[in-house]
């Protein structure tokens, strides 16, 4: 067959950029485990939102003004005078929050499956660098609206650095730019947020798959898939990324913008949790809300630092909550990757982090009180126990034998198919039969009517049944 | 020429001298980029001297002005309080504001020039919200213990209406009294210090 015009076209490129060698490599021969399930969707889904940030992000520049004076009202103007400019900041602010909550269960994915341990410890390295520069630029880029929480949290949090010693004073002046937080402060952010830390971002993405795809993807058994290959090289467990996971990654894209869609159409300031009440009154430097919290996602991290009586220790608790996620893959000495096969304490471990991670999250969205307080106190210590008993109770887990390929999952038919089997016999067991007594009609019929009322001994043994279940998963 | 092969020796001089080269000029270049993140001039010659009329406040009163972009307060302290603030001393951290930034005509226990006016920076020494004035004794928010102070509704540190600093909160000094005088008895001028007495 004569090549036509276009093949010689796209030919010409070709022999000039290896696009076809960079999509094999990454896409169409880049081998993934078969038996991914919904955990895996979030990686695709926060590259979804890290490119949502930056389209609505330029469209915002384009008419955010970033001066003290003007910066409070430019918001406004977006949202009135703009023509889909609430849609376009809306988008903005509701994906800064669903990166966070997209990036944490990717983070607790990766905990959960052991995917930060050998050989992908860089990886995880390359996630966690990116998860402070993407606090970095949330941070930041909540001072640009110039309200009262803008004003106030960046106070705190820079205040944060002249708690260290020595230097710290003049740190902290260095990054103002300015003995309050004023002008120079909100136009220096807005560099950063809008073109640093985006840079930063985008580059440690690519760091971040490129040692991806070098060492190959884990999986919920946390089996190395390169280790039985077919006549061929392939892994006998995997599948190309494309098209079986583009395809399936669209249908969690699909669920995601369903749930983005209904917050930011319906929702879009979450309850005070996306968008603070505080933050629809302009900066006023001579007056603190009655109440600051940082938003949902920092709220955590803020919980440690109230809960230490103690300025520098404090800051430093911080800072070590954060720092210690990046030392994980030392920690946990447990050679069994997926929690599948790992023993019952370390389940227990990870149930408790995740509780105290929860906890303090809410106590950091909460006024100070001695009994919030006191909580805080605990579910730091929880916290920081986790990791730093770590390398004690993983070392003793007694682990269960790992299979050497991955494990058949149902199919979602087989399971819908024996659910339907069970249904019958569960619908008798928390309900029963009783006979209607009804004032109507024929004394004769009276008898002959029942109905399903529930049966509260049959549903206590149903739940007390799965609770034993929940307990047995937990060993 | 030679033909011993290569002298990697050199290579490996010309290499290190490079990178000290390239190390030095870096430092050089990043000098005034750090700096240029420095307050500007124009931000530091900002901060001149506010003055403020005291004659019209009340027993009680704390009134809030701006002084270099940030809130100073000036309160009217009752002679009840004033006597509630020497029986606090065993709950405080510094009573005697020994670790903490005040002028010197304001370092004493009531940490102020007249015992009556008290003229402190709004600002929480621990990260820098602005406290609450609460000047009533035993809210049911706070408890049995508060006397009367200034609470940080950010992190919870207390203060006392000196703005002494309690034990077992989050920050570490008191609040931070500016440099002031009194012109008049009514009329105090906030950013130039009190000329020193021959104590």
């Amino acid at each position: 067959m004569k090549p036509t015009r276009l093949n010689e076209c796209g030919n010409w490129i070709l022999d000039r950029f290896p696009v076809t060698k960079f999509w094999n490599e990454h896409m169409a021969h880049y081998y993934a485990p078969k038996n991914f399930n919904f955990w895996y969707f979030f990686g695709s889904l926060a590259l979804l939102v890290l490119v949502n940030q930056i389209i609505t992000g330029i469209l915002l520049t384009m008419n955010y003004k970033p001066d003290a004076k003007l910066a409070f009202d430019s918001i406004e103007y977006i949202m009135r005078d703009v023509p889909w400019g609430w849609l376009v900041r809306y988008m903005h602010s509701t994906g800064a929050s669903a990166f966070f909550i997209v990036i944490y269960l990717h983070m607790f994915r990766g905990i959960m499956y052991g995917s930060f341990k050998h050989p992908r410890e860089l990886i995880w390295i390359f996630g966690m660098l990116l998860f402070v520069a993407l606090m970095a630029e949330a941070f930041m880029g909540y001072l640009l609206p110039w309200g009262q929480m803008s004003y106030w949290g960046a106070q705190v949090i820079i205040s944060l650095f002249s708690a260290i010693p020595v230097i710290g004073e003049d740190l902290s002046l260095w990054i103002r730019g300015d003995y309050v937080i004023a002008d120079a402060t909100l136009n220096r952010f807005f560099a950063f947020h809008v073109i640093a830390v985006p840079l930063v971002l985008v580059m440690l993405v690519f760091m971040h798959i490129v040692a991806l795809h070098e060492v190959g993807s884990n999986n919920p058994d946390g089996i190395e898939i390169k280790e039985s290959k077919d006549p061929w090289g392939h892994p006998v467990d995997g599948i190309p990324f494309h098209p079986y996971y583009t395809v399936k990654d669209i249908v969690g894209v699909a669920v995601f913008l369903l749930f983005f869609a209904t917050v930011i159409f319906y929702m879009p300031e979450m309850g005070g949790y996306f968008l603070e009440h505080a933050n629809f009154i302009p900066a006023d430097p001579m007056k603190t809300p009655e109440h600051i919290a940082p938003v949902w996602y920092f709220t955590p991290f803020y919980s440690i630092l109230r809960a230490i009586p103690d300025k520098f220790a404090g800051v430093i608790a911080m800072g070590s909550s954060i720092f210690l996620l990046f030392l994980l893959p030392w920690l946990d000495r447990c050679k069994v990757k997926s929690i599948r096969y790992r023993g019952g304490i370390f389940k227990k471990a990870l149930l408790l982090f995740v509780v105290s991670f929860m906890a303090l999250g809410y106590l950091g969205t909460q006024p100070v009180t001695p009994v919030a307080t006191t909580l805080a106190r605990l579910f730091t210590t929880i916290y920081f126990g986790f990791f730093l008993l770590m390398p004690i109770y993983t070392r003793w887990e007694k682990t269960k034998p790992v299979p050497k390929s991955l494990t058949r999952l149902h199919s979602l038919e087989e399971q819908l198919h024996t659910l339907e089997e069970q249904l019958p016999a569960l619908i008798d067991e928390i309900t029963e039969l009783k006979p209607v007594v009804t004032e109507i009609g024929h004394p004769a019929f009276k008898s002959s009517f029942f109905n399903r009322r529930p049966n509260p001994e049959g549903m206590m043994k149903v739940i007390s049944r799965l609770a034993k279940k929940a307990k047995g998963s937990l060993d | 020429m030679n033909n011993k092969g290569v002298d990697k020796s050199k290579r490996q001089f010309l290499t290190s001298a490079l990178t000290v080269v390239g190390a030095v000029g870096t430092g050089y270049l990043a000098v005034p980029f750090l700096a240029q993140m420095q307050p500007s001039v124009k931000a530091m010659a900002a901060g001149a001297p506010v003055e403020v009329d005291i004659s019209k406040m009340e027993a009680g009163q704390l009134i809030r002005v701006a002084w270099r972009g940030k809130p100073v307060w000036i309160l009217n302290r009752t002679p009840d309080v004033l006597a509630t603030l020497k029986t606090l001393e065993n709950e405080l951290r510094d009573p005697l504001s020994n670790e903490s930034e005040q002028p010197p005509s304001s370092k004493n226990p009531v940490r102020s020039i007249k015992p009556e006016i008290f003229v402190a920076v709004g600002l929480c020494t621990h990260l820098g919200c602005s406290p609450t004035f609460r000047p009533e004794i035993g809210p049911t928010d706070l408890g049995d213990n508060w006397k009367g102070g200034f609470f940080c509704p950010c992190h919870g540190s207390w203060f006392d209406l000196a703005g002494r600093v309690y034990r077992g909160v989050p920050a570490p000094t008191n609040l931070v009294i500016p440099p002031y005088r009194y012109v008049t008895d009514t009329l105090i001028i906030i950013g130039e210090p009190a000329e020193e007495k021959a104590a």
